[in-house]
């Protein structure tokens, strides 16, 4: 073992210490198209002080340091990109505590999405939390950090809004609370009424500190769920729809897909509402007034509601959807990739027809999906397509694909979700100069010698 | 290697790691070591980097390998159309290593001694009936049943209480069962499980000519892994029986009234064995005998039927202990979420089973609070 590895192995035990070829094999990729760079040493440490300790090792000796969840954002973000140590987190997934009246939780950093619903599920029947549709072994921490969005992204907006708290360790090694937490023993507010801090470290993908305990807003969980889905070949009218929709607020959460697989989806918009309650009357009663809003639409024959098959309702009602990951396997490759950036609703049509275009353009299967965050106020738009992992001409032309629907999000007024390193560099050449300035103050003060995921959001110019 | 155009397919999505329902991990080898590298995606993604060249074979990649409990619990909840090929990707890439004579010590040890001795314990043959002694069980000579009793419940101290008593039940509720005794030798469900295909077809071919030449029809066995590899390894190779796990067979004697018994208040909960469930998808029979004492209280664990957690002793880690021990070794973290139901006892179905986790009893110093005792154990104290 090198002095680093001993180090470490001191700080969380031998055998939660890897310098070996294997682990730097697995770690050094993401389930994504990003090139891959091999970490020196792999942790999997169990408590807040052991990240201190190995923060304040990292800072001694100069060494990157790279927190990683489950590793799913699939755009190379936990990829360390200079070497050095990747923390895995999923050994910190304790359940710290759940108010049930105060409707929050307090999650370690390496908790997964799906642990927390199956203990609300036993634990606090009532209550539940905005559950993204990547697979469940992504973690709470690593979702918020991106922004992710979940089954109540409509109704509240980023999953990073819906938190009450964040503890940080900081570059030097300090843990820091974030909101509330900093001054009381509850966890009810992210910031207001302080100044909100936890903009320095959400969407900063680990570049400026590594967020170990999140407090999680929890909200009603009705006894019914149910889902219907309104067809239309109409792109251009898809936003129309959506106003409509959102005005309802009966929703629990709107998606959009196309896609050509299977052939009966082809050529048509799937706007897909989710809605709850606790008792028939209150679900029918959303139903009609789901279906009442899309009236107009019905009677002008641009689209209907499909009746959803029983045998197709637990597939769709399903948290998180499972068949989101069977996409990478269409092309019997085991492969997918989108691009999702976030952007304006009434892009919508022009993100139906590029996906179509560049799907055309570089022969790729791919599946578009929008949802809908807030009221509106815009969506995720996710340009997906699969991609044969053995094949590395069409990985080349997903990569081409993807790198078109950059060019193409930027300049429609979109802005990059968990951007790449590539995105992250024409996100910040197009970023007004005083922003990017402020970026650029903020990561130096924050991390003085450049070792938090060094190479991502790094202001190399002004 | 075989499966080589589908270990490229795994997207690492991390389902197989899960229950179903994500109440915790469910990987015995990731829950052990809990870097990815030992998770079924893990195994799928170094497959692919050795194969490509990207990765050496080393001592590392090889505990890797052989720490898969093969439970089939990635099987049971990986989301992609290959998910029934996982374990056996898994042992496919154990067939080059044997082939490659690169594997743990252990493993080495195991095979060679199932080689040379026809059992892992290294003990004659002649001594391999000596669990019967006493019962009154008589040798195979045409009864409707042979009983297959496998090497741990023949040799194994633990194993051959339970074996007494599954033989011993069997027989007194009347059933025409016989043993083979010293002409028994090992199934081979570890050793194909531990990739020697050449050592196991050897094996079974001698087990299938002794079984034929006898004219046994109906085989009931005492271990899961036993009933797993006559059940579906042994029909490609020629060995057709009727297989019965011996809880297939106890139940229906209870039900038709031949086992008597009394009102026994225990609080129990049940731990399903891989190679009996989810290999097999036989949850209930076990189930249904302890149902049927009166006064018995079935209690479940969070984990259990598709669910279950494994012991960590399938895929030859009962023997090769590459799993190791430990706090966070399988074992122990099932016999303290047994211990969290509040039951008396854990009851199980396979001798593998009852070791594991009765010495994982010990090390969690649950002695006093919880006992480990074979489902034929159960019964026979509650015989009326």
């Amino acid at each position: 073992m090198t002095d680093i590895a001993q180090s470490l192995a001191r700080i969380v035990g031998e055998a939660y210490v890897s310098n070996h070829p294997e682990e730097a094999y697995f770690y050094a990729r993401d389930p994504g198209l990003m090139p891959h760079h091999a970490p020196d040493y792999v942790v999997v440490p169990e408590t807040v002080e052991e990240i201190q300790e190995i923060v304040r090792l990292a800072n001694r000796e100069k060494v990157p340091v790279v927190p990683m969840g489950a590793g799913l954002a699939l755009t190379g973000l936990v990829i360390p990109l200079r070497g050095g140590i990747v923390i895995d987190m999923k050994r910190m997934n304790r359940i710290l505590s759940v108010n049930e009246t105060g409707r929050h939780a307090v999650v370690e950093g390496g908790t997964s999405q799906g642990y927390l619903k199956a203990y609300l599920e036993k634990h606090h029947p009532r209550l539940r939390h905005s559950i993204p549709d990547s697979p469940a072994t992504a973690t709470i921490a690593a979702n918020v950090m991106i922004h992710g969005q979940g089954r109540l992204t409509q109704q509240y907006g980023f999953n990073s809004d819906m938190i009450c708290g964040l503890e940080v360790v900081l570059a030097s090694g300090e843990v820091c609370c974030i909101g509330s937490c900093a001054l009381s023993p509850d966890w009810f507010s992210k910031g207001p009424p302080l100044p909100d801090l936890t903009g320095l470290f959400l969407g900063w993908f680990g570049a400026t500190g590594i967020i170990t305990k999140v407090g999680v807003k929890l909200y009603p969980r009705k006894k019914m769920r149910d889902v219907e889905i309104f067809i239309t070949d109409r792109e251009d009218l898809v936003p129309e729809m959506i106003y409509e929709l959102t005005h309802t607020e009966m929703v629990e959460d709107i998606n959009v897909f196309a896609q050509p697989k299977p052939m009966i989806f082809k050529d048509n918009h799937h706007i897909t509402l989710f809605f709850t309650g606790d008792t028939d009357e209150e679900l029918e009663f959303k139903r009609k007034t789901i279906w009442h809003a899309l009236d107009r639409f019905i009677q002008s024959k641009d689209g209907g509601f499909m009746g959803v098959a029983p045998a197709m309702k637990p597939t769709l009602l399903d948290m998180p959807q499972r068949s989101v990951s069977r996409f990478a396997d269409v092309t019997r490759g085991g492969g997918f990739e989108y691009s999702g950036p976030i952007i304006m609703v009434d892009k919508y049509p022009a993100c139906a027809h590029k996906i179509l275009e560049l799907a055309e353009k570089y022969d790729l299967g791919y599946s578009g999906m929008a949802r809908i965050i807030g009221r509106s106020h815009c969506m995720m738009y996710g340009f997906a397509f699969t991609f044969n992992r053995a094949d590395p001409d069409m990985m080349e032309r997903t990569r081409k694909a993807l790198h078109e629907v950059s060019v193409f999000a930027l300049e429609a007024g979109g802005v990059f979700w968990k951007a790449t390193v590539d995105e992250q560099r024409m996100a910040m050449e197009k970023m007004d100069p005083t922003t990017l300035s402020l970026m650029r103050m903020i990561k130096e003060q924050m991390d003085p010698n450049g070792i938090m995921n060094p190479g991502n959001w790094e202001v190399t110019k002004v | 290697m075989k499966y080589a155009d589908i270990v490229h397919r795994c997207f690492r999505c991390g389902y197989c790691k899960f229950t179903s329902d994500y109440t915790d991990f469910n990987c015995p080898s990731y829950r052990k070591f809990r870097f990815e590298t030992y998770s079924p995606g893990g195994r799928m993604w170094l497959i692919r980097g050795w194969l490509n060249g990207d990765i050496k074979n080393s001592e590392r990649f090889q505990e890797i390998l052989f720490s898969c409990a093969t439970c089939a619990n990635c099987v049971e909840h990986c989301v992609f159309a290959f998910s029934d090929d996982l374990v056996n990707i898994f042992v496919a890439a154990r067939e080059e290593l044997v082939a490659e004579g690169l594997v743990p010590p252990p493993v080495r040890d195991y095979l060679k001694a199932i080689h040379v001795n026809g059992n892992p314990y290294k003990l004659p043959a002649s001594e391999r009936g000596k669990w019967a002694d006493g019962t009154g069980l008589e040798a195979y000579n045409g009864q409707d049943y042979l009983f297959y009793v496998g090497c741990v419940g023949s040799y194994d101290e633990r194993a051959v209480k339970i074996a007494r008593a599954v033989g011993t039940l069997l027989a007194k509720a009347g059933l025409s069962i016989g043993i083979l005794g010293e002409k028994e030798t090992c199934d081979g469900n570890e050793v194909r499980a531990l990739g020697e295909s050449g050592l196991f077809e050897n094996l079974a071919g001698q087990n299938i000519q002794t079984f034929q030449d006898l004219g046994v029809k109906k085989i009931i066995t005492l271990d899961p892994h036993a009933f797993n590899v006559f059940k579906n390894d042994y029909p490609s190779l020629g060995g057709r029986f009727e297989i019965y796990h011996y809880t297939q067979v106890l139940g229906p004697l209870i039900q038709a009234g031949k086992v008597p018994l009394k009102e026994c208040p225990l609080k129990v909960t049940y731990h399903d064995p891989c190679y009996l469930g989810r290999h097999n998808g036989e949850y209930q029979a076990p189930r249904s005998i302890l149902k049927a004492i009166p006064g018995l209280q079935l209690v479940e664990m969070d984990r259990h039927g598709e669910n279950a957690f494994c012991c960590g002793g399938g895929g030859g880690n009962f023997f090769t202990d590459i799993l190791g021990k430990g706090q966070e070794s399988p074992a122990r973290l099932r016999v303290k979420e047994a211990a969290e139901t509040g039951a008396d006892i854990i009851a199980v179905a396979c001798p593998q089973c009852a070791k594991m986790l009765e010495d994982a009893v010990k090390s969690e110093e649950l002695e006093d609070r919880l006992k480990v005792m074979d489902v034929a154990e159960i019964v026979t104290g509650c015989l009326l």
